[in-house]
């Protein structure tokens, strides 16, 4: 049996099952990464003194993935954008921009963790730094399952588009809500633990 | 977003404009964290300008505006939760602001100082 409004909108809500899917995986995702940001607010206030994070991060590193991260935004939102136009090589180069774009992230975050651990700044070392590992690693694993996704999408997935094209368009849009939940993410850690 | 190809393109055109805005409100934010506001203005700063962009993304990347309203009751309701997550551990704290004797903290190289 087939999945029910996967292309055509539910007559009661207005919204396709993937639409609604994964704004509702969003708003749990929400609750997630506040938890820890509740965490992190809990542990500054009342923590005796609280490192500067540009004394212990390098701000231009942080500020580079940030710049990766939005730029990969932009060319996510074009992919959509080109699939509307019935563009699929357009969509295919923003595509494999945004997945290059989001290994590029993962490298520069990785030479961050060498770099740290390497100089004994591990998650044990001090509050601030557990906390400063346990955020960024959170958002890298999901950094991770958006570039399978998008490498999906851009690989073996493709083949829908021959298929059934609105069902593929709407799959890129979830995916594409995701990637820019993971983004908006970032630009709130970004200022919080590098430059606060 | 429309089928219509023109109103497509124009929309290409909105989200260079925005991802233009976003990297502009980058380079804000580390400039601005250099001034000396004092903690508690530098926080507030940084993080209404966060906000901003993070209202831009959610506006036009992931199409906020003009959503269905089964979206935004989901999200409001969300936004209350969210609001609830934050503040509930913190009020339940209040006692314990300037003692750090409650303080699950006891990695902090300053804080094993101070006792």
């Amino acid at each position: 049996m087939d999945i029910p409004y996967v292309v055509q909108e539910r007559p009661d809500t207005g919204l396709t099952n993937v639409k609604l899917g994964i704004w509702l995986f969003l708003a749990s995702e929400v609750m997630l990464f506040g938890g820890l940001f509740s965490t992190y607010i809990l542990l500054r206030v009342n923590a005796v003194e609280w490192p500067f994070g540009a004394d212990i991060l390098s701000v231009p590193i942080g500020a580079f993935n940030t710049v990766v991260l939005i730029l990969s935004s932009v060319t996510m939102v074009l992919c959509y954008a080109a699939l509307k136009l019935g563009d699929l090589d357009g969509y295919k180069r923003y595509m494999g921009l945004t997945v290059g774009l989001s290994l590029l992230f993962l490298v520069v975050k990785s030479y961050e963790y060498y770099d740290k651990f390497s100089h004994g700044d591990v998650p044990a070392a001090s509050t601030y730094l557990a906390i400063y590992f346990t955020m960024t690693g959170l958002h890298a694993l999901h950094i991770v399952g958006g570039v399978i996704v998008n490498g999906y999408f851009l690989g073996p997935g493709i083949a829908l588009w021959k298929t059934n094209r609105e069902q593929f368009i709407n799959r890129i849009e979830a995916a594409g809500l995701y990637w820019h939940f993971v983004d908006l993410v970032w630009i709130f850690l970004f200022p919080v633990l590098y430059l606060l | 977003m429309s089928e219509n190809p023109e109103e497509v393109r124009e929309h290409i055109k909105l989200y260079w404009k925005i991802g233009g805005a976003l990297l502009v409100l980058t380079v804000v934010t580390v400039l601005v964290s250099f001034i000396e506001f004092g903690v508690p203005l530098t926080i507030f700063v940084a993080l209404v300008i966060a906000a901003t962009k993070g209202s831009l993304v959610a506006s036009y990347f992931m199409h906020l505006i003009g959503e269905r309203p089964p979206i935004y009751w989901a999200l409001l309701l969300t936004v209350f939760f969210f609001i609830v997550l934050i503040f509930i551990p913190i009020l339940g704290h209040t006692d314990t602001y300037g003692v750090h004797k409650t303080v699950p903290n006891a990695n902090a190289p300053a804080a094993e100082a101070q006792h």
